[in-house]
């Protein structure tokens, strides 16, 4: 059993399991606004999609899906190739700041999501 | 004549690992990779590496030939040489003790992990513990491992982390147990598997299928260790 606090869900069953979910959710979210667009928008038609309760649910649960597949996906990454093995000290300090910016990237983006879904 | 060159590095004299390089004459015959390894060896004595059986049931001369990972004594020449160049390294991602012997340790340290042997609890029969033949055809494919290292060695998530990742040498010992009827240790070996690294690293790239020397697969067993773990966690 290997010990990690900064990891997703603090099991690896558990960001397995919400890496696959999220990752079926932003297929079905990307295909539905690919169908949209490659159909013609314009201001006004892409505004009413918009005012639709159910499209700003389901775009949040896409936000809120992409927040968490970015996490254990680049989680991954970094816990694989910025580590005290490959690079000593420097690997912690480079793995631990990289964590930060990214928590940091993704907060600031589903916050403000939150604020384009509804706040117009 | 066949260019053969090896991977030599002796820490005692060596500042840093080198290639060395061998004409070869095989007079024709489709030899092993060992049996080159071996007459090398006659002719420099200094060549080094591990053999015992020369059978492919020891798992003792596990090398990266040609770029991919293999038993030197059942990998023929015709199956491995291409432009007539044989070119022999040590396991990828272990520490060289000396030319193509590296040192195991990381590798039998996941192994332990994994508790390899068989944990019941419940009182001893007075002959023995029985199991039916369905029951036995599960451990089909799982028991025949050699512990080469072969597989685990090729694969990148071990390179990263050999400390934190079993690997799928050690990953389909542990469903080997899992999967015995006999075992009574199941919830307790799951619990041990449920953080984000000891299965978890394991993104299916099948490397170990791809190099096995006896064909079994282990991304197939890390599969079904992964559907217990959600299984019982759902």
């Amino acid at each position: 059993m290997v010990t990690a606090v900064t990891s997703f869900g603090r099991s690896g069953t558990s960001d397995w399991l919400v890496q696959r979910v999220s990752g079926v959710i932003l297929l079905v979210y990307f295909l539905f606004i690919a169908a949209v667009v490659a159909n013609g928008v314009d201001y006004a038609s892409w505004s009413a999609l918009f005012k639709q309760t159910w499209v700003r649910v389901f775009s949040l649960m896409a936000l809120l899906s992409l927040a968490a597949h970015a996490w254990i996906g680049l989680w991954s990454v970094v816990t694989d190739y910025l580590t005290e093995r490959m690079m000593g000290t420097t690997g912690n300090v480079l793995r631990i700041s990289s964590q930060l910016v990214i928590a940091l990237v993704l907060f600031v983006y589903v916050v403000w999501g939150v604020q384009v879904l509804w706040g117009y | 004549m066949l260019q053969v060159s090896i991977y030599r590095y002796n820490p005692e004299t060596d500042q840093q690992p080198y290639m060395q390089d061998f004409q070869f004459d095989t007079e024709g015959k489709d030899l092993m990779v060992l049996d080159v390894l071996e007459q090398l060896k006659a002719q420099d004595s200094s060549v080094t590496y591990r053999r015992s059986c020369r059978e492919g049931v020891c798992g003792s001369d596990g090398l990266n030939i040609n770029g991919k990972n293999g038993l030197a004594c059942i990998t023929p020449l015709s199956a491995t040489v291409k432009n007539n160049k044989l070119v022999v390294r040590p396991l990828p991602g272990l520490p060289v003790i000396r030319d193509l012997v590296v040192d195991m340790s990381m590798f039998y340290a996941q192994y332990e992990k994994i508790q390899p042997y068989l944990q019941n609890n419940t009182p001893a029969p007075a002959i023995e513990r029985l199991q039916s033949p369905e029951d036995r055809a599960k451990l089909d494919g799982l028991y025949e491992c050699i512990l080469c290292a072969c597989c685990s060695t090729s694969c990148p998530s071990f390179w990263w982390n050999p400390d934190r990742f079993i690997g799928p040498a050690g990953l389909l010992q542990a469903y080997r147990f899992l999967a015995d009827s006999r075992d009574t240790a199941t919830d307790e070996r799951l619990s041990r598997l449920d953080d984000p690294f000891s299965v978890f690293r394991c993104h299916g790239i099948q490397n170990c299928v791809n190099v096995c020397p006896k064909g079994l697969n282990p991304t197939r067993a890390i599969g079904h260790i992964r559907t217990m773990l959600l299984t019982r966690a759902t």
